[in-house]
């Protein structure tokens, strides 16, 4: 179970972007978070990954709360989130090959010796061709190169998944594969996926439950103001 | 659309073709540029390394009657005040001033991409504090401090090579920090620490490859700054002993014949001080150029 409890999270604690969300992924479950451009959902999934540490509230996964961390949550706590970001491009180490690049938690871990097999199975199941493998990031398409970033996602059989925006830079037959290989993996481990998108139709059809993002905000929201208010003197 | 005949083609004008290309000719003034600079240079370190071997002459040889001698076949530089051939002093000289600057500049970019990367993967008060070390140590001039830390040895190669070290390694280290915090924020990095990438590691392998242009660009450029200041130091009185032939320490030892209208003791060290100082800096700007982030198509957003 992977419990937000009212984050508050941000870049700066004087203008927090996410204030008092909470939100619920069950083991297995698939949760869709929809909301416009800018609402700070991104924000909620990196505080969900583990990568960014809430101002406030908590993180409860299989009930112990994550917490009394200051810059980097426990790695074994980390490891059990695969993440995927809405840009391949800038996910991706420039210096590293493709096959570098799925390998890389396996080394961080400790695991080489398996990493030649895993980097072969998952390329496999992300339908990347070995001579792809030995390609530098900017020696392939966005398309491709997400796909080595699922695979690299996946690659510590992570227990959840974490979208942020995975198929927005993508064409739709690309969309459609990668979608089937996060449900395939989904399948047989049983993982639990949070979806962070603004695409409806994709999400609905995607994931279990979707949840909108004005219907996670705490009851006294930030009141709308115009984007030119902040420039003006008080 | 019907398809038409190609239409005619233009007779070719004499004046040329209308559409003027300007981009050819930019390029081929930076050729021109790197082709001079790493001609010069490897002249200079051709002569460095070869003439001594090759010459087996004395370059402490003192001849009183062939003093003051302006050049000639026989002494392509001249002589000096004591009759030793110039041009093989020259070539020591330079030897020597290589030396001190690549080892200075050597020493001074590891030390500060070392400090760097270290206040710019540790953040927070760590960054604060190694921040705030590196702003007091370069509010001291830094000449002044380079001639502080001579003053503690006996004049030689290696007090100037540490002096020259250790004044310089502070822009190299607000260059990589720089360059760090800006990697550290890209989501590649979030990534790795997803993918269990420790904090050692992230900075290892992901973040320090990244700023190595830069660094060693710094690194490049750093090197005829130490030179000049070896010359300085030397001038001075303050690095190498006046036996030792350096650059610094040539024209230091020509001032009075310059007094007395002997321009060449002066004039060949001096050049010898710019020329392999433009070449270096010719190089380094191509360089530059070439690690441009717009032109660097892996980055390119």
């Amino acid at each position: 179970m992977l419990e937000l409890r009212a984050i508050t999270a941000g870049y700066d604690r004087r203008a927090p972007v996410v204030r008092g969300v909470s939100l619920t992924v069950a083991p297995g479950e698939a949760v869709g978070l929809l909301g416009p451009s800018g609402c700070g959902k991104s924000t909620l999934a990196r505080v969900a990954a583990l990568l960014h540490r809430p101002d406030a509230g908590t993180v409860v996964l299989d009930g112990t709360p994550v917490h009394r961390w200051r810059h980097r949550a426990p790695r074994d706590r980390r490891t059990a989130f695969g993440v995927v970001f809405q840009q391949a491009r800038l996910s991706a180490d420039p210096r590293l090959t493709l096959s570098d690049l799925i390998a890389e938690p396996l080394r961080a871990t400790g695991r080489r010796a398996e990493a030649p097999e895993r980097v072969a199975e998952l390329a496999e199941t992300v339908g990347l061709t070995a001579d792809l493998l030995t390609r530098r990031p900017h020696e392939v398409s966005d398309g491709q190169l997400q796909r080595a970033c699922l695979a690299r996602a996946l690659v510590l059989r992570p227990r959840w998944l974490v979208c942020d925006e995975m198929t927005a830079m993508l064409d739709a037959s690309t969309s459609a594969a990668l979608v089937a290989v996060v449900e395939d993996y989904r399948a047989r481990t049983g993982a639990g996926l949070l979806s962070v998108g603004h695409d409806h139709t994709l999400l609905r059809r995607w994931c279990d439950r979707t949840v909108h993002w004005d219907d996670l905000r705490a009851p006294a929201p930030r009141p709308a103001e115009p984007v030119a208010a902040g420039h003006a003197p008080a | 659309m019907t398809c038409d005949a190609p239409a005619p083609a233009a007779p070719p004008s004499p004046a040329g073709p209308v559409w003027r290309s300007y981009g050819g000719k930019r390029r081929t003034t930076r050729t021109l540029r790197v082709r001079v600079s790493a001609a010069l240079l490897a002249a200079t370190v051709l002569a460095v390394l070869l003439v001594p071997p090759l010459v087996q002459l004395d370059q402490q040889a003192v001849d009183l009657a062939a003093k003051l001698q302006a050049p000639s076949w026989e002494h392509p530089f001249g002589t000096d005040d004591v009759g030793r051939d110039l041009l093989l002093r020259c070539v020591y000289g330079l030897r020597v001033s290589l030396l001190v600057g690549v080892a200075a500049a050597l020493t001074a970019t590891v030390i500060g991409t070392a400090v760097g990367a270290a206040a710019g993967a540790l953040g927070g008060w760590a960054d604060r504090g190694i921040m705030r070390i590196v702003d007091t140590v370069s509010s001291v001039p830094h000449l002044l401090l380079g001639i502080f830390i001579v003053a503690m040895f006996r004049p030689g190669v290696w007090p100037v090579v540490v002096s020259v070290a250790l004044t310089h390694w502070l822009s190299t280290a607000r260059i990589v920090r720089a360059e760090v915090l800006s990697l550290r924020s890209r989501p590649y990095i979030d990534a790795a620490v997803s993918g269990g990438a420790s904090r050692w590691r992230v900075t290892v392998r992901h973040l320090l490859p990244g700023v190595m242009p830069q660094a060693a660009l710094a690194a490049v450029l750093m090197v005829p700054h130490a030179m000049w200041h070896e010359s300085a130091l030397s001038f001075l009185g303050l690095g190498l002993p006046t036996h030792t032939a350096s650059l610094g320490t040539l024209i230091q030892g020509a001032r009075g014949s310059l007094l007395a209208g002997q321009w060449w003791p002066t004039l060949f060290p001096g050049l010898l001080i710019i020329l392999p100082t433009l070449a270096i800096a010719g190089l380094a700007g191509a360089w530059r150029e070439r690690i441009n982030p717009r032109r660097r198509s892996e980055l390119m957003l």
